[in-house]
């Protein structure tokens, strides 16, 4: 399944005294994937845009801290 | 000229008195990736990039003066009122001694702002790939301080400004590919 | 203490949104200057904002100035609230 949220697992050394992250994630935003903007694509509407950050869907990528529970977003 | 307009971009709100956040969020105002120098960055390298991506540079710099007041905004709410105990409990004591509870153009560590953070080259791809990499810095920045911060009307702002910095970035691409003078000599889409 | 009435904040967030679209589309439109779809859907809000402004401004006083609003009697330009107190 595609995300935008990528993940590596770094090497957890014998003498690594912290309590070791076992998997790292990483953010690759959309604008990395739809190269120069195609016209038309969908939008939200004024209030949507103005809480999404972006007139566009496509490009709507919420960041949530992944220490509390994630709170949603609007719908793509 | 540039013209004040009486009303943020976006409307910004901190749920509690909270100084240790204000003082992670000033990286973003006098900060190397912070909203002061992208702001200048961008607006200074206009004078010497191709009149195509003049309106791009200096369109995006005026909307990092608009965050640059949410940022403002958001460390005036969260240190207001706070007592100078409270300033030295989140390692802002140095901070009140001098400036009480003044923002003021530093990074969170207390470096002032310095004219070192920002580039310009002169080479229009150097600089469009040094405003591609400061957009994804500052996202990066976002993130991090979202992951310090459990003030979610904070965080509300702070991911309005994380997804800012991805338009910008996308439009910085767009122009690189512009100056590769391309458009319209092959189908891009 | 001077209270913001809720008015304030609907008004101010209408003008937010459409204010916010027409950013957008003027970023977009700084690269794809030929989409005259875009270039049409920003008229359109570039028209709305100016009633949305007028009628914020006749409830809560100019949004600019240097002449890009009317004054009232007095020069009401320096009343609170500023944008980072409300």
């Amino acid at each position: 399944m595609f995300t935008l949220y990528k993940t590596y697992c770094p090497i957890v050394g014998p003498f690594d005294p912290c309590n070791p992250i076992l998997e790292k994630t990483y953010s690759t935003p959309p604008n990395l994937y739809i190269g120069f903007q195609p016209p038309n694509l969908p939008q939200f509407t004024p209030l949507e845009a103005l809480r999404a950050g972006t007139l566009w869907k496509p490009f709507y990528d919420p960041y949530y801290n992944p220490f509390e529970e994630a709170k949603g977003g609007l719908p793509r | 000229m540039w013209i004040y307009e009486k009303k943020l971009q976006y409307p910004v709100r901190v749920s509690t008195c909270n100084p240790m956040l204000a003082r992670y969020l000033v990286e973003q105002y006098g900060g190397a990736d912070g909203e002061l120098s992208a702001a200048l960055r961008y607006l200074n390298q206009r004078y010497s990039i191709p009149d195509k991506v003049i309106g791009l540079l200096t369109d995006i710099g005026t909307e990092e003066f608009a965050h640059l007041e949410m940022i403002a905004t958001m460390i005036y709410k969260l240190t207001k009122d706070a007592t100078p105990e409270m300033m030295k409990a989140a390692g802002l004591g140095d901070h009140y001694a001098i400036h009480d509870n003044a923002l003021y153009y530093a990074n969170s560590s207390g470096v002032p702002w310095t004219a070192s953070y920002i580039q310009a080259k002169g080479d229009p791809i150097a600089d469009l790939y040094e405003d591609i990499a400061a957009e994804e810095k500052a996202r990066a920045t976002y993130q991090w301080i979202i992951n310090l911060s459990d003030d979610p009307d904070l965080n509300d702002g702070l991911r309005f400004l994380r997804q800012r910095e991805i338009i910008h970035s996308q439009r910085f691409r767009e122009a690189v590919e512009i100056l590769k003078d391309e458009q319209g000599k092959k189908k891009f889409f | 203490m001077k209270q913001i009435p809720p008015e304030y904040y609907q008004m101010m967030e209408q003008l937010q949104a459409v204010d916010f679209v027409l950013v957008e589309l003027t970023l977009y439109l700084d690269t794809h200057p030929n989409d005259l779809e875009a270039i049409k859907q920003f008229n359109h809000y570039a028209k709305e904002r100016k009633t949305l402004k007028k009628a914020f401004e006749s409830q809560f006083g100019p949004l600019m100035q240097y002449g890009n609003s009317y004054s009232g009697h007095p020069w009401n330009w320096n009343e609170p609230p500023w944008p980072w107190q409300v």
